[in-house]
């Protein structure tokens, strides 16, 4: 089982390791957010497997609290894409 | 240039009360799991921030009409009325109490003074996180 969740934890380091490639070498800033939407997701898949590991339920809380941040970060990034801000004062004109 | 964007707005009128009730469970979980007054505020103020990018100021204005100033007043004054009501009965500052209630629908459950300390804890930390976005976030 031990060794299971390790080789798991080395595929999802991999592929951390792929897209941080990604976000270095992204032509456009919208390669980067992706790339650290997916980062953030590869994340809350090691966080999870590490609770495995050391046998604890504490760090299940941190698992949605980094979905939740990963989701408005993403979010926010788009808008700031799309419109030139993130806080708008009247979203009518 | 108007974009619609439905799909982002109807996104975030769910999920804001997913993370607001997760930051509540936060809080009161606080005392013998990881958590507590402190991430319960920051999650809340996130919540309230996915509100604001998703509409705009004026609209999350409209639909929270919170002066966020009078809420980190309202938090200190807490923080300090939990610390210094031990002072009044002959304790030292900041001794907290507790004791065993039996409430109607939960049963027996300890009620603590350290959640009122940790209310304040909160209350603080979402009016100061509030503030901050909105004052840098309106440009004009």
């Amino acid at each position: 089982m031990t060794y299971f969740i390790w080789t798991a934890i080395v595929i999802i380091a991999l592929s951390m390791i792929a897209l941080l490639f990604r976000v270095v070498k992204g032509p456009t800033p919208s390669d980067r957010v992706i790339a650290l939407d997916a980062l953030g997701i590869a994340l809350i898949c090691l966080v999870g497997l590490f609770s495995i590991l050391v046998d604890t339920s504490f760090f299940l809380e941190i698992i949605l609290l980094l979905a939740i941040l990963s989701f408005i970060g993403t979010i926010a990034f788009s808008k700031f894409i799309e419109k030139g801000d993130i806080i708008t004062r009247d979203d009518s004109r | 240039m108007k974009v619609n964007n439905v799909i982002l707005q109807f996104t975030a009128k769910i999920v804001f009360f997913i993370i607001f009730f997760f930051a509540v469970n936060i809080f009161f979980a606080g005392h013998y799991t990881p958590g507590g007054g402190f991430v319960g505020g920051l999650v809340t103020a996130s919540a309230i921030v996915l509100l604001i990018i998703a509409f705009d100021l004026n609209t999350v204005q409209k639909l929270l009409p919170i002066n966020y100033i009078f809420v980190v007043a309202v938090g200190l004054i807490l923080s300090l009325g939990t610390a210094s009501f031990s002072m009044f009965v002959g304790q030292p500052f900041f001794t907290h109490f507790f004791d065993y209630f039996y409430l109607p629908l939960f049963g027996k459950t300890s009620l603590h003074t350290a959640a009122l300390f940790d209310l304040g804890v909160y209350l603080v930390v979402v009016g100061v996180t509030m503030t901050i976005i909105q004052t840098i976030g309106e440009d004009e």
